[in-house]
């Protein structure tokens, strides 16, 4: 329990200490996926804990963005009540979905979770009037600030993140530590075992999928306040196949795991379609001669073989790994 | 709110109804093929392969390598590039399934949700490879002939008329495949009970290599069928996915009779309403319900599988 609590506050101190000596690219690079690993966290809750693999996650995170971006847009409330209302949307989203998808298992409930993404997704661009879809629609700079606090100054946007993130990472770190997080667990293991010893698994569950749902939102809604634009493109497939990936690599079922996955792929996402794509493309053309013209933007090629990969030699993820081996205490 | 304008209370003119049914007989036949594969992938196997929609891309855009290359390169008619596209691509991409069943698949012991998450690292290698090799250009396929049916009111394209009856032709075949040969009794032996099938000598492995190859096979087929009447295009394959998807919920798995009647279900409805009414909202609409055919009627699907 201690070490537990040391350990987070020592990743959290080093997030705060890398501030001032970042540069500016990786500055607005760690901004952004701190964002992310708050949605990745909760969707580690869902995943990692209670063993509900969800393919829909996307439209959690695009009912906190789009709740609360639309609210600024159209009806011109203020920055920190529009996030509220991010995630209540988001919140609203988690309960009815749950409700229906969580009577499905296993196959059924990812198949579910899918569907239910896909009309999102499709309902975003059918009210295109509203959402301008696919394109989306930028928020001014002028109205992203809470009182005096400009959310679009980059040291404000990083400690904003890092709140965010931080508010994740301690609030799953308790929950998994509690009563209601031991049986969570247990369900993943053996659910029938927890209903023969007197818990209403789906209760639980639908605990699990709610504060999933809240978590993506808020980081949905948070992404939309701090980097000003909000698009279709959040609610589509890859935006919830992301953050399975980003558990899977960091270690489902780890509390930090999310963090280092996301960190991870996003790095080296980056870095591939920077400097590796650009070169194996001109390496292929002139040592091969077939040309390879989309090699370059085809970021997503590394997203399909880490999948692959990881389901084929490394299921547990990075710490999930660790622990197995080195570390047991590692929460 | 305007959508009350995009419901049928006013039939259109019926030579436009008419036309919109035979386009949705064309989206009918190509869905079946497609949606068929995914059926008997997921029906033998109890693997659900979110890459199935790849592998009709990747039909389509090897028909357009093949056609290019023999019409351009040797200088042969487009009946004879589109001839051999027919053969040829689903060929390819029947290996291609089967080199994925024995790499991957198999590695995971057909565990349903660790083939999901790995069907769906196949889709984006797929697609990103298309994307790498054949670039972000939708490119026409020539149709190997040209010929309309006139009638009366209006003229219709006979090559869509001939994928209507080629689609036709090969349900057929795969049905007597499975009904009437040795090698479906082999397919519906493993599907029944696969231990007990490897325990009278079947070799499972093999079959499910093969099942897995047909089915992305005739997804390759409907997709070289249709790249003449659409482009082909890296980011094809999300609806064919969908829409098979879609049949195969509604119409229970393993059941070829269930698959076809949805499949012209689906595909004479969503033929008849994207060509009058507005798609988006249909597609809404059709997803919402089959999560809600998953949620309520379990059984006729996935119901017999416990998580």
């Amino acid at each position: 329990m201690i070490r537990s609590i040391l350990l987070h506050g020592i990743v959290i101190a080093a997030l705060i200490g890398l501030e001032p000596v970042l540069s500016e690219y990786h500055h607005g690079n760690l901004a952004r996926i701190m964002v992310l690993a708050a949605y990745a966290t909760g969707y580690n809750i869902l995943f990692g804990y209670t063993g509900l693999l969800s393919l829909g996650h996307a439209m959690f995170f695009a009912a906190g963005m789009y709740g609360c971006a639309l609210m600024i847009r159209l009806a011109e409330w203020s920055v920190g009540a529009a996030f509220v209302m991010g995630m209540i949307c988001a919140l609203i989203a988690g309960i009815v979905v749950g409700l229906l998808a969580l009577r499905t298992i296993g196959v059924g409930f990812m198949i579910v979770t899918l569907m239910f993404a896909e009309a999102g997704y499709l309902t975003i661009l059918y009210f295109n009037e509203y959402t301008r879809g696919d394109e989306g629609f930028t928020i001014a700079q002028s109205v992203r600030a809470i009182g005096n606090l400009d959310l679009s100054d980059t040291t404000t946007r990083y400690f904003a993140a890092l709140t965010l993130f931080s508010v994740c990472l301690m609030a799953s770190a308790a929950l998994v530590q509690s009563k209601a997080g031991r049986v969570l667990v247990a369900i993943r293991e053996n659910e029938d075992r927890v209903r023969m010893l007197g818990f209403d698994p789906f209760r639980y569950k639908l605990l699990a999928l709610v504060l999933s749902a809240v978590m993506a939102g808020a980081a949905g809604a948070a992404y939309a306040v701090l980097f000003g634009y909000a698009g279709a493109s959040f609610a589509a497939v890859p935006y919830s196949i992301f953050p399975l990936l980003w558990v899977l690599l960091g270690g489902p079922g780890t509390t930090l795991g999310p963090l280092l996955g996301t960190v991870l792929m996003f790095y080296l996402v980056d870095y591939a379609s920077g400097t590796i794509m650009p070169g194996l493309a001109s390496l292929v053309e002139t040592q091969f001669g077939i040309e390879a013209p989309g090699l370059a933007s085809a970021y997503l090629l590394l997203v399909g073989v880490a999948l692959v990969l990881l389901v084929l030699f490394a299921p547990k993820g990075l710490l999930g790994t660790l622990r197995a081996r080195v570390v047991p205490w590692l929460p | 709110m305007d959508f009350l304008s995009y419901l049928p209370f006013t039939l259109p003119h019926p030579a436009l109804l008419l036309a919109g049914v035979l386009e949705g007989m064309v989206l009918a036949a190509v869905l079946a093929l497609t949606a068929l594969g995914l059926s008997i992938v997921f029906g033998i196997m109890r693997v659900v392969n979110v890459a199935h929609g790849e592998f009709y891309m990747l039909g389509a855009v090897l028909a357009w390598f093949v056609t290019h290359t023999v019409t351009g390169t040797v200088g042969g008619p487009p009946w004879l590039g589109f001839a051999v596209a027919l053969i040829v691509a689903p060929l390819i991409v029947a290996a291609i399934a089967a080199a994925t069943d024995w790499l991957v698949l198999k590695r995971l012991d057909y565990d349903p949700e660790a083939t999901i998450v790995a069907t769906i690292g196949i889709l984006y290698i797929l697609q990103q490879l298309a994307l790498t090799f054949y670039g972000p250009d939708a490119r026409p396929v020539e149709a190997p002939f040209d010929f309309r049916v006139q009638t009366p009111y209006f003229g219709y394209s006979g090559y869509k008329l001939c994928v209507i009856g080629a689609a036709i032709v090969l349900m057929l075949i795969v049905w007597l495949v499975l009904t009437r040969t040795k090698i479906g009794l082999v397919m519906r032996a493993t599907q029944y009970d696969r231990e007990t099938a490897q325990a009278f000598g079947i070799p499972v492995d093999k079959v499910y290599a093969g099942v897995f190859a047909l089915g992305a096979g005739l997804a390759a087929i409907g997709a070289v069928l249709i790249v003449p009447i659409q482009q082909a295009h890296y980011l094809m394959g999300g609806d064919p996915l969908l829409l098979s998807f879609i049949v195969v919920i509604l119409g229970g798995l393993g059941s070829l009779k269930g698959t076809l009647v949805a499949a012209i279900f689906i595909g004479l409805s969503d033929g008849i309403i994207s060509t009058l009414y507005e798609p988006t909202l249909a597609k809404i609409l059709a997803t919402l319900l089959v999560a809600m055919v998953l949620v309520f009627r379990p059984q006729g699907l996935f119901g017999a599988r416990a998580a």
